[in-house]
């Protein structure tokens, strides 16, 4: 992905942004007004440190209020924006304008396989139920607690690190094949959910979990596409991670 | 519309909420109503750590530790409060390592703790390694923590929800010197459900407000789009006083032009801030603790060196923060999400470059005031039985006239914590309270008006103008002029919102709808601030006025109180009424601040 643009402004001034214009192509759904979907474009001025969220901010603050979809910090964090941008899921606040080829419309779109409410806001409850199902919570005896913390060396801290930077967006489990034609299957953020827990030393519920991700609609639906390693906004080796759960259910032979 | 029954309704799902309901969800029937999805609130965005004396790396107690948080907040602290924090903060700290936080660990399995800006060991005599972590993610770690607590205690969720009113009562009542006054009580709250657009009535015993802060009442900040001050505007809309709002915290690190937060840990890791000159500034300013003074007098030391023009960039408006003599693998283990923001969001690699930064409005230590029981309060002692709020929309107030960096973790679970069991206990013999006649009248005719209006006034267009005229006149220098500016803007604005109209006419997730609510909380929540700004002629903490250059203990030893009265007028504003409150102090006597 390369800047193939043209600044549209002089910016020999000393300090000035670059500016550029930008066309937006947007999936618009507004069951109220519209029974089908459709495509909605503008085109618009925007600035060098201007990311996705800015132009679809611009677009909805200053020309068409009916533009709808979901964000909260805007750096990456929060997981609320994920959203399909040129085809691929990405954190519209993470995705700089000038990052992309702006020669050609910029396409957004509602990321895929949950129901479209309106606009880009999918119905997430499907997301959060699988999440729920692989029990994602510490399950360690009560009496056996000690009065300080547990003792945990930091190599058994650093063996499931990358697991804990999941922020729940739905990026991966919406870019998944699988998933997009049986919404039964668990889908990658359980599984690297389950994956934090079943790696965490301290944690005493992996058996339980590994029989839940033995299921049918369980890891072994995952045809090891890498699409949601790609999609990961915080870099999560997902497909990595659904590996070494396939490997833990084959090592504990439930 | 739909009316639901709750022992306890918690308002609200980030830290302080979540970690309430934890507490209320096992002793009575709770439910938590957030405008957004659990894991989506703010604190998921804190880094550094959460403070607390373990000792685990070297000497520490939570006697120090109050001592930090009272000088920390400039001696405006009630320290009865402090106490209370920083006693509870190991417990707190051990509890959500049992509910399984992955803490960073020290070579024998303990949790880790490093240095944070303004913690000290032994009244100052030099930093402390006292906060927590999980990496740069532990408000993250925090969050998703209490959220899968919260999901093993079947706490029950209503997300998307977004209350818009607290449904209050007043009834005549007598002080034990025999004077009447008006007794506020609660019987519950009217809550927006964004996905049709329906309200709902949720009658509860108690009410716990975890609302969050208010920091897009500016344009440079480090706070989410979704962070407008709703929960203290709609309790000061009930003539709840609002405590200190005049103090605000602008952190010394912003990713320069977005403000984005860049932790105080990659100070405490060992970051420097220098100037144009490469020369390291914080020697000069605070020469003891230097890069680890407290959050005002950094962000204030960066802002001068702007001024006096040794800032750095073409157009000498930022610092910089150094990191380059740090080795790139310390700097991936202990700093790793901050160092991609650099590099993601200003194409800066920090192992090389050092990353442009500046002041960003961070926090609000003001709030909706509570006792240490987290209960809100009517005036200055009266409580308002079966109101709680904890987290950065009340003010305890823990944080003074300036919060020191980890201390706001801290008070969410510290607080939150003691809002779920406090609220739970008084739910237990409660009654509800009736709920007012047509008490969401007011907010049926408030949204189907903006929804219907037919204004030239643009939502978007206004918060723009309000953010500037804040950024430009109530940052971290003021004056009376300046605040004179902002004022006069804001009253012209809350003109113009009488005339704003929203674009979509729809029920469904109407967002444009909602930002124009949220609008109305951020004009009321910017009054209140510039209000109580203007009001106190000195410097403290986070307020600092160029005209006033000194803290004044003889006169200015108080906590504002801000009530909405329409038969007062404050600096000229009418619909304002003054107040103040005595500090509690315990066993500190104020003494210059000096690092």
């Amino acid at each position: 992905m390369t800047t193939t643009l043209e600044p549209t402004n002089n910016t020999e001034e000393v300090g000035a942004v670059e500016s550029f214009t930008v066309t937006m192509q947007v999936r618009r759904y507004q069951p109220e007004f519209h029974e089908e979907a459709y495509w909605d474009t503008w085109t618009i001025e925007m600035y060098g440190t201007d990311r996705v969220l800015d132009a679809l901010h611009k677009i909805k603050w200053e020309i068409d209020g009916t533009l709808t979809f979901r964000r909260s910090c805007a750096h990456g964090i929060c997981g609320s924006d994920a959203m399909r941008i040129n085809g691929v899921n990405r954190l519209a606040c993470k995705v700089l304008l000038k990052d992309l080829d702006l020669s050609k419309p910029v396409t957004v779109e509602p990321i895929k396989g949950l129901p479209v409410e309106k606009d880009m806001i999918v119905d997430m409850e499907p997301f959060f139920q699988s999440y729920r199902e692989i029990m994602p919570f510490l399950i360690a005896d009560e009496s056996r607690e000690p009065t300080r913390e547990r003792l945990q060396s930091a190599e058994a801290r650093e063996r499931f690190d990358d697991t804990t930077k999941c922020i729940l967006c739905a990026a991966c489990t919406s870019s998944c094949p699988v998933f997009w034609t049986d919404g039964q299957y668990f889908g990658p953020a359980a599984i690297v959910n389950a994956h934090r827990f079943i790696f965490d030393d301290r944690d005493e519920g992996g058996d339980m979990r590994l029989e839940v991700l033995n299921d049918k609609e369980g890891v072994w639906r995952c045809r090891t596409t890498f699409n949601c390693t790609e999609a990961c906004p915080r870099g999560i080796q997902v497909t990595k991670a659904i590996a070494e759960v396939k490997q833990a259910i084959l090592a504990r032979n439930i | 519309m739909q009316v639901h029954k709750y022992d306890v309704v918690i308002v609200g799902a980030g830290g302080a909420g979540m970690r309430a309901a934890i507490e209320a969800g096992q002793r009575a029937r709770t439910a938590v109503l957030t405008k957004l999805y659990p894991t989506r609130s703010h604190t998921g965005a804190a880094q550094g750590g959460m403070c607390a004396a373990l000792a685990n790396v070297e000497e520490d107690n939570w006697e120090w530790h109050t001592f930090d948080t009272v000088k920390g907040g400039d001696y405006i602290v009630d320290q009865d409060a402090a106490e209370v924090m920083a006693k509870e903060a190991i417990d707190a700290v051990l509890d959500l390592e049992k509910m399984g936080l992955p803490f960073n660990r020290t070579p024998e399995g303990k949790i880790d703790q490093r240095r944070f800006g303004g913690h000290t060991r032994d009244h100052g005599k030099a930093p402390v390694r006292r906060a927590c972590y999980a990496a740069d993610r532990t408000g993250h770690m925090i969050l998703q923590t209490l959220y899968q607590n919260c999901v093993k205690h079947n706490v029950e969720f209503y997300n998307e929800f977004y209350v818009l009113d607290l449904l209050m009562v007043e009834e005549d009542a007598t002080r034990e010197d025999g004077t009447p006054y008006k007794q506020k009580r609660v019987a519950g709250v009217v809550s927006y459900e964004l996905a049709t657009g329906e309200l709902h009535i949720f009658q509860a015993k108690s009410v716990v407000f975890a609302t969050g802060g208010a920091g897009k009442v500016f344009k440079t900040t480090s706070n989410a789009h979704t962070l407008t001050g709703d929960g203290m505007a709609i309790a000061y809309r009930h003539g709840i006083p609002l405590e200190d709002m005049e103090f605000i915290q602008f952190h010394p690190t912003g990713l320069a032009g977005l403000g984005i937060l860049l932790s105080e840990a990659a100070r405490g890791e060992g970051g420097i801030l220098r100037n144009a000159d490469g020369e390291r500034f914080m020697e000069r300013y605070a020469p003891t603790i230097k890069d680890l003074a407290p959050r005002d007098i950094v962000a204030r030391s960066m802002a001068n060196e702007v001024r006096e023009g040794r800032g750095a960039g073409p157009n000498k408006d930022y610092v910089l923060l150094d990191l380059t003599h740090l080795e790139p693998e310390h700097i991936d283990a202990k700093l790793p999400d901050i160092t991609e923001f650099a590099r993601t969001y200003l194409g800066v690699e920090p192992y090389t470059e050092p990353v442009p930064v500046f002041p960003t409005c961070h926090y609000v230590m003001g709030g909706i005031p509570t006792d240490i029981e987290a209960n809100v309060l009517q005036d200055n002692d009266t409580r308002i039985p079966g109101l709680f709020a904890a987290g950065e929309v009340a003010c305890v107030s823990v944080h003074g006239a300036n919060r020191l960096g980890t201390n706001s973790l801290l008070d969410i679970n510290v607080f939150g914590r003691r809002a779920g069991i406090y609220a739970a206990e008084y739910a237990k013999d409660a009654d509800f309270v009736d709920l007012p006649e047509n008490g969401e009248n007011f907010l049926v005719n408030q949204i189907e008006s903006l929804r219907s209006a037919e204004g030239t006034e643009k939502v978007g267009e206004l918060r723009a103008e309000l953010q500037e005229v804040m950024d430009a006149n109530m940052q971290v220098f003021r004056t009376e002029e300046s605040i004179r500016l902002a004022i006069d803007k804001i009253e012209e604005l809350r003109e113009r919102y009488k005339n704003v109209a929203v674009q979509d006419k729809g029920k469904r997730y109407n967002l444009d709808l909602l930002e124009g609510l949220e609008l109305g909380y951020l004009l009321d929540i910017a009054e209140a601030m510039s209000v109580a700004a203007l009001h106190r002629p000195e410097s403290r903490g986070g307020h600092y006025r160029e005209d006033y250059p000194d803290r004044d203990d003889e006169n200015w030893m108080v906590h504002s109180m801000l009530y909405r009265d329409e038969n007062a007028e404050t600096e000229g504003v009418k619909g304002i009424r003054f107040d103040t409150k005595d500090v509690v102090m315990t066993r500190y006597e104020p003494m210059e601040r000096k690092y």
